[in-house]
């Protein structure tokens, strides 16, 4: 019978001063990141779709610092934390925002589709469960290399409903690839909460039908995260074939920027504000006596100088000509 | 040497398999079943079942696997059964495999090859009769072979594995059992180029994969009555090789596309129009198109005929064009 990873997790509860500070630092980042691209977009600088993280940071952070850095990464269309996180800088983040030449991205893709290849950062997939298929065929490419990399694969609790989520679970596990499957639990579905979209909403359970390790994490606290994945990610570096986890967030803020959120109550949200991933990982750091006001006041300081930054550089940055409309469409002249 | 078409893709795959460690075939049925129309047969035992993989039924996870492993730096061989089992891949095919380098920024490159069985004309009715070429031509990012011919089959996987962009390569179910010639050693196609299969002076018809072997058939009827046909065989459908096709009608004046697609929004109409765009003052008659009838198609034979383009239709319509009927 396949039940959750099996041994007992590392102690979650002890951490560094320096990684406590780097993760702390992370997720300052892509909070007070998303926080300036809101009032970006309500200046028009930033258009389109854009899909915050905010109150998921714990995931990200946790996850992707607990990877190495010849992992490949498979994101959503909710990926500015995952970018940030794999340490893409925020200024052609944001100058992809911006729809700018310099941006990660050239400006084709936008915040849904910020790709980082020398990060082994393989994009943000805007079609609920398309990136699947894609980091399942990564993962065959390092095994049939014999890389010793894996591919951690985010998606959302929607996803779980898509036949290519039931597909690359299948094929991964059929053919022991090294896949770590991390799903974004935040209960909803744009705005279809899980109960009302899932038949078992036990999203771990659902590996279990395909033969793979699985386990349930809470998303709201990084070190559990980093544990979690850690230890995850050791066995399928090991050739133990692929491996699930639940990491059950919250997001915060609406599905997109236009969202009068009719699906779920305020009490909901305040319910699960209590549990601010940032708030609960200074207040644990602050009583072990690892965070002062002053490094805290410091990283955010720090932060800010980095965003403004990253503002500058966007708004600077050269737009791409449009004789050079039809590049990239193939690699030569086609 | 004679072979036939479907020893041809068979060689085309072993030479493929042999030539380089990157490239790996993976599909339903490709390996111990030997491939649902045998073009795979023997592979697996030769090279293995980690360079010859069956898969799930599942082709949008398998196709977007491929799509995977590319981008990790293997050379994916991704075969399906019938384009009309690419329909639950096609997320794959339109959002990622076609995207990907643009939308990276070109960052991102996708050195994928697709292979498909295509076309009516066995009595499988509705749901496998399909010739959706016209769709994937339609989609800018991938590239679109149709070999006609053996020496085409033989050649043109070879050229499309040394694309750093994916290739959608046709094959028509009905080529199979076909004989031609092909060298021994071929090198790879080019596969940038339509081809003048006959030339001619009084029109030209116009084709492509499984409906080559029809126009040619009519252009030996026409020319019986005095009609000379050129038989153009586009081969690659994205990129459209448009300048061959224009300096064809600009000898012929007349131009006959045959598409066994259903006639609207058929790639016969694309080609329709680019003919017209181009040659419009050098036309003495209106592009004409023979295409499949606008009907789910029927399991009967004899409906089924109908349904289709056939060489009596083709003749007819030519004879017409010309101030024959």
């Amino acid at each position: 019978m396949t039940t959750a990873v099996a041994d007992p997790l590392p102690d979650t509860t002890t951490v560094t001063q320096q990684h406590g500070l780097e993760l702390l630092r992370q997720m300052i980042l892509i909070r007070r990141f998303e926080e300036r691209c809101v009032e970006l977009y309500s200046r028009e600088k930033i258009r389109g779709f854009l899909h915050l993280y905010i109150g998921e940071e714990a995931v990200a952070v946790g996850a992707i610092n607990a990877l190495s850095p010849e992992d490949e990464v498979v994101a959503t269309y909710r990926e500015h934390g995952h970018a940030l996180a794999r340490g893409t800088p925020p200024g052609t983040v944001m100058a992809e925002m911006y729809g700018k030449a310099t941006g990660c991205s050239h400006g084709h893709g936008g915040s849904m589709h910020l790709f980082d290849a020398g990060r082994r950062f393989f994009g943000g997939y805007a079609i609920v469960g398309g990136g699947l298929p894609i980091a399942v065929g990564l993962a065959l490419a390092d095994k049939m290399k014999d890389n010793r990399s894996i591919t951690a694969c985010f998606f959302g609790d929607g996803a779980v409903a898509e036949g290519e989520f039931h597909e690359s679970l299948n094929l991964a596990a059929l053919w022991k690839l090294p896949v770590l499957f991390l799903c974004e639990n935040n209960l909803y579905a744009m705005g279809t909460h899980i109960t009302r979209h899932q038949s078992q909403t036990d999203i771990a359970l659902k590996a279990g039908g395909y033969g793979i390790p699985h386990d349930q994490v809470d998303g709201m606290d990084v070190l559990a995260v980093g544990a979690a994945v850690r230890h995850a990610a050791e066995g399928v570096r090991r050739g133990d074939g692929p491996c699930l986890l639940e990491l059950q967030t919250y997001r915060f803020r609406a599905h997109s920027m236009y969202d009068p959120e009719l699906y779920r109550s305020k009490e909901e949200v305040a319910h699960w504000r209590r549990r601010d991933p940032l708030m609960l990982f200074t207040a644990r750091l602050r009583d072990a006596g690892l965070l002062s006001e002053a490094d805290l006041a410091g990283i955010e300081h720090e932060v800010a100088v980095e965003i403004d930054r990253a503002v500058v550089f966007a708004e600077d940055a050269p737009l791409e000509p449009v004789a050079d409309l039809l590049k990239d469409v193939y690699a030569g002249v086609p | 040497m004679k072979t036939t078409y479907r020893e041809a893709a068979r060689a085309a795959l072993r030479e493929a398999l042999q030539g380089d460690p990157r490239v790996f075939l993976m599909g339903e049925d490709v390996g111990r079943y030997g491939g649902s129309y045998a073009v795979s047969h023997g592979l697996l035992e030769e090279f293995g079942p980690d360079r010859v993989r069956d898969t799930p039924l599942s082709e949008s996870a398998f196709l977007g696997a491929g799509i995977g492993a590319a981008l990790g730096g293997m050379r994916p061989i991704v075969e399906i059964m019938t384009v009309n089992f690419s329909l639950l891949a096609l997320d794959q095919v339109v959002n990622n495999a076609a995207t990907l380098r643009h939308m990276s920024g070109g960052q991102l490159s996708v050195p994928l090859v697709v292979r498909m069985a295509t076309g009516g004309g066995r009595q499988l009715a509705a749901q496998h009769s399909h010739s959706l070429e016209g769709w994937y031509a339609h989609i800018p990012g991938i590239r679109v072979l149709a070999p006609a011919t053996v020496a085409d089959v033989r050649t043109m996987l070879g050229a499309a594995l040394r694309e750093p962009d994916p290739v959608f390569i046709f094959e028509h179910a009905l080529l199979y059992p076909m004989e031609g010639e092909v060298d021994e050693h071929p090198g790879p196609a080019d596969i940038r180029h339509a081809a003048v299969r006959r030339p001619g002076r009084d029109l030209s018809l116009i084709s492509f994969g499984g409906s080559l072997p029809k126009i040619i058939e009519a252009a030996d009827r026409l020319a019986t009555d005095g009609i000379s046909a050129e038989v153009i065989d586009l081969r690659s459908l994205r990129p459209l090789d448009i300048a061959t096709v224009t300096a064809s009608v600009e000898r012929t004046h007349r131009a006959l596309v045959v598409d066994e697609a259903w006639r609207t929004g058929s790639f016969a109409a694309e080609v329709s129009a680019q003919i017209m765009e181009r040659c419009f003052y050098q036309l003495d008659a209106p592009v004409a198109r023979v295409c499949s009838a606008e009907v789910p198609m029927p399991y009967a034979g004899h409906l089924e005929y109908a349904a289709l383009p056939q060489t009596d239709g083709i003749v007819q319509t030519a004879r017409e064009m010309c101030g024959r009927g």
